[in-house]
């Protein structure tokens, strides 16, 4: 099925989970550092994961990735199979040029079309023949997005993706993220440590501490989100979640 | 007032302007040298070989203990005119390259098979380690005896020694593949193949180049010894007879060529190198 299938308006709660977890477990040398995580995502939802370093947020991305065998572990997950995973390092193949690093693993006829499509679409139209070590961070991780997207996933799961980017391209990438993921709605899990990130892009932002889910809030604030009066309160709940005082 | 020109060709601002003419910031002292102009390796090579052609003319260095380079020139162009020269080089080289495309693509097979298969890692990676540990030239007694004194024996003995650094490096760029492309080619559901041919492979290229850069130069090494046993040709030939007659200058002329051929592979191998890995060069744009 195809992602697009998913209109706009589609009811939450209603259609059957796009990603769903029941009492997943995972741990580390016997230590856990997944407690018990049940969790549903609707459709075309776009999530918010923030909590402390260390407190299991990549581990539960790991996890519904399928990147985690040989952890140990319960629990059950069901995750679409079309997912696509961009992480906090652009993670491009040095050897292999933008365009060629777009339809990494991507097949049919039709893959260097729809590369040149998502270069395009990230703003890297032309230089489809450029070398990683020859772009800017920020490039290397549009030309990561426009791989991740031109799969068109059902489940897009990125851990801390602009993490390592300089504030300004980070807002640039906001905007550029948002954007894309209007055309296919994909499900989205976005990792972040920026409680601002979280609430300006997310329907839902999660807090996690020390394994579990602590906080699940619902994001019910207008575009542009930093504008809306209520923003300041849902900053400062999610603040106080993390143990952060704003008081400077 | 007076305008400071500064040698970094910056404004002097107001600020600078207020203190006496001649202050300038101090610059910290510079902690690495600056990197030599183009060609200045050459500069202890020309020195030497400056200093020597000085001690033979003025008479410290007689011709019996070392030739002169003038000397040796002259002779190297005397053999290269008459011949001798071209048969004997033909001859090494001949030997040094068919053992070491020998070793090269062997140590290639056995480094992806050690690489990419546990069942190739547990034959084949003791084996080689133990080759390693044991000197190419211990192996001529167990090599003449197998395989004669003849040409098979000598290319033998190059090709396992070149094997050596080939296996090596290009095994340890296979197996010390960076884990986050492994993710990343999982997460995108590459088959097997295809991460052999667009991850693994070019992922050891590297490491390849590297042993290549080894081999290149251990095939001469090799050849040296190898000249002296039963031959009638080759670089090493030539230079073990010009010994009997007290020959420096030919000696010379040998120990020149071994350079100028250990010195052309290694360009020819760097030259190569680059062109294969030019996405390495960090250009932004
Ligand atoms: N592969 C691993 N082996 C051992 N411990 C790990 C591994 N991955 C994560 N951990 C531990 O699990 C905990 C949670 O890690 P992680 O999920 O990466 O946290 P977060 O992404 O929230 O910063 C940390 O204490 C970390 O040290
Ligand atoms: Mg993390």
């Amino acid at each position: 099925m195809n992602a697009s299938a998913h209109p706009l308006h589609l009811p939450r709660g209603h259609a059957p989970a796009a990603v769903s977890l029941r009492e997943v477990t995972r741990r580390f040398s016997g230590r856990t550092v997944l407690n018990e995580v049940s969790l549903d995502f609707a459709p075309g939802e776009f999530v918010a994961l923030i909590g402390k370093s260390g407190s299991g947020k990549s581990t539960l991305l790991r996890a519904l990735a399928g990147l985690d065998d040989g952890v140990d572990g319960e629990g059950r997950i069901s995750v679409p199979q079309d997912r696509s995973v961009l992480f906090q390092d652009s993670r491009l193949l040095p050897w292999k040029n933008a365009l060629q690093n777009v339809v990494f693993g991507l097949r049919g006829a039709d893959a260097d079309e729809r590369g040149r499509a998502a270069l395009a679409d990230v703003g890297l139209g032309g230089r489809e023949d450029a070398w990683p070590n020859a772009l800017s961070g920020g490039e290397q991780q549009r030309v990561a997005l426009a791989r991740s997207l031109v799969r068109q996933p059902r489940l897009l799961l990125a851990d801390e993706p602009f993490g390592a980017l300089d504030a300004l391209t980070r807002i640039r990438m906001h905007e550029l993220l948002f954007r894309l993921i209007r055309q296919h709605r994909p499900t989205v899990l976005l990792v972040t440590h920026d409680v601002d990130e979280a609430i300006k892009l997310a329907d839902r932002v999660l807090v996690m501490e020390a394994g579990r889910i602590v906080v699940d809030r619902p994001v019910a604030l207008a575009h542009p989100r930093l504008k809306d009066p209520h923003f300041e309160a849902l900053r400062g709940d999610l603040l106080a979640a993390l143990g952060v005082s704003d008081a400077v | 007032m007076s305008l400071i020109t500064y040698a970094t060709g910056f404004q002097p601002s107001a600020e600078t302007e207020r203190h006496p003419v001649g202050t300038q910031a101090a610059r910290p002292p510079q902690l690495a040298p600056s990197r030599l102009p183009r060609g200045g390796i050459l500069f202890g090579p020309v020195a030497l070989v400056a200093i020597w052609e000085l001690a033979s003319r003025i008479g410290w260095l007689s011709p019996k203990f070392l030739a002169a380079p003038s000397t040796a020139v002259l002779t190297g162009i005397e053999l290269l005119s008459n011949g001798t020269l071209a048969d004997h080089f033909l001859a090494s080289a001949q030997r040094a390259y068919l053992g070491l495309g020998i070793g090269v693509a062997l140590g290639l097979g056995m480094a992806l098979a050690a690489g990419l298969s546990r069942i190739g890692e547990a034959s084949l990676d003791g084996l080689v380690q133990i080759k390693r540990a044991v000197p190419t030239l211990a192996l001529i007694p167990l090599a003449i005896l197998w395989l004669g004194i003849g040409e098979a024996m000598k290319v033998a003995l190059i090709a396992s020694s070149v094997l050596v650094p080939i296996y090596i490096n290009t095994h340890a760029a296979l197996t010390g593949i960076d884990i986050r492309h492994v993710e990343l080619a999982r997460s995108v559901g590459l088959s097997r193949g295809a991460f052999l041919r667009e991850v693994a492979l070019p992922g050891a290229l590297p490491g390849f180049f590297t042993g290549l850069r080894l081999a290149v130069t251990t095939c001469w090494t090799a050849l040296v010894v190898l000249e002296q046993i039963n031959t009638t040709e080759g670089i090493g030939y030539l230079m073990n007879r010009a010994r009997d007659y007290g020959q420096t200058d030919v000696i010379v002329v040998g120990l020149a060529i071994y350079a100028i051929l250990g010195l052309g592979s290694d360009f020819a191998v760097r030259f190569w190198e680059r062109r294969a890995l030019s996405y390495r060069k960090a250009l932004a744009s």
